[in-house]
């Protein structure tokens, strides 16, 4: 068995697992680590693919900005010792039903498909061909998704910071923030 | 390069995934766990555009950029997402999404 196999045999059970794990536990905070778990193997998979840009970036941006965001807001919003109640017999026993009839459904499609690959040869995908691609007007530019995304990042930045601050003069020199 | 492994157990693995967020989309009821499990699907969804792009059509770079400005997409609504649960806690003193139940109008 070739290395390849066996970090892929790896990541994935550590994906399998952990994402349920991520939607099963009963602490949230654990939930949060777990999901962390899920998306450092995820990037594991993406080196295993050969795109080490987007690996750095989802090791950053994910692993880095997003979970620390989730931990930050459970700290701020839940007990860390709290635990959930289990939410109903009945509402688990039909949606874990509903997951697995379309996870078998989709799993049996993509066993019956026969995918093509092309014969042409692979493109090395370096930093180079990236920075030019994202900024290039040509057939394979991606210049009008990059600048609406930038876009889009700046009034979610702004949306955030209104949104979160809202309310907050009336407040302000008052012991206990929450009065209805 | 990666000759060892088929296409299929990428799409598996990714599909496993997608359904264990479905699955805590629909059993949980704290608003910050909901978050959790969207973060899983898209990143099922982008596990789906890398492998597609590596193994069918490796002279492009579309499935590339496309996973880059889903994982740019879910930065901000991260961001957006936690500004309200935070507004929201600060109304109800609580995320649990069955006690939020009335609107301001």
């Amino acid at each position: 068995m070739a290395a390849s196999q066996i970090m892929f045999i790896l990541f994935s059970a550590m994906i399998v697992i952990f994402s349920i794990l991520t939607v099963t536990s009963r602490k949230i905070l654990r939930a949060a680590v777990f999901l962390l778990f899920v998306l450092v193997s995820t990037s594991g998979l993406y080196f295993l693919l050969n795109y080490q840009f987007l690996a750095a970036v989802q090791l950053t941006l994910y692993a880095g900005g997003i979970v620390v965001l989730i931990i930050f807001s459970i700290l701020l919003t839940s007990h860390i010792s709290q635990n959930f109640e289990s939410s109903g017999w009945k509402k688990n026993i039909f949606s874990a039903l509903a997951a697995l009839a379309g996870a078998i459904l989709s799993i049996v499609t993509i066993l019956d498909y026969k995918f093509s690959a092309t014969t042409e040869a692979a493109k090395e995908v370096n930093m180079k061909l990236i920075g030019k691609s994202l900024l290039s007007v040509d057939y394979d530019g991606y210049v009008l998704p990059f600048e609406v995304i930038s876009v889009l990042l700046l009034a979610a930045m702004v949306a955030a910071i209104v949104v979160a601050k809202k309310g907050a003069p009336k407040t302000i020199g008052l012991p206990k923030l929450n009065q209805e | 390069m990666n000759s060892g492994i088929p296409l299929q157990y990428f799409l598996i693995l990714a599909t496993v995934m997608f359904f264990a967020g479905v699955y805590g989309f629909l059993t949980r009821r704290n608003l910050i766990t909901i978050l959790m499990s969207v973060e899983l699907i898209l990143n099922s969804v982008n596990i789906n555009f890398l492998a597609f792009n590596r193994y069918l059509f490796p002279h492009k770079l579309e499935g590339m950029f496309f996973s880059l400005f889903i994982i740019a997409i879910a930065a901000s609504e991260a961001a957006v997402a936690i500004a309200i649960i935070i507004n929201i806690y600060r109304r109800f003193t609580t995320i649990n999404v069955e006690d939020v139940n009335e609107m301001k109008f």
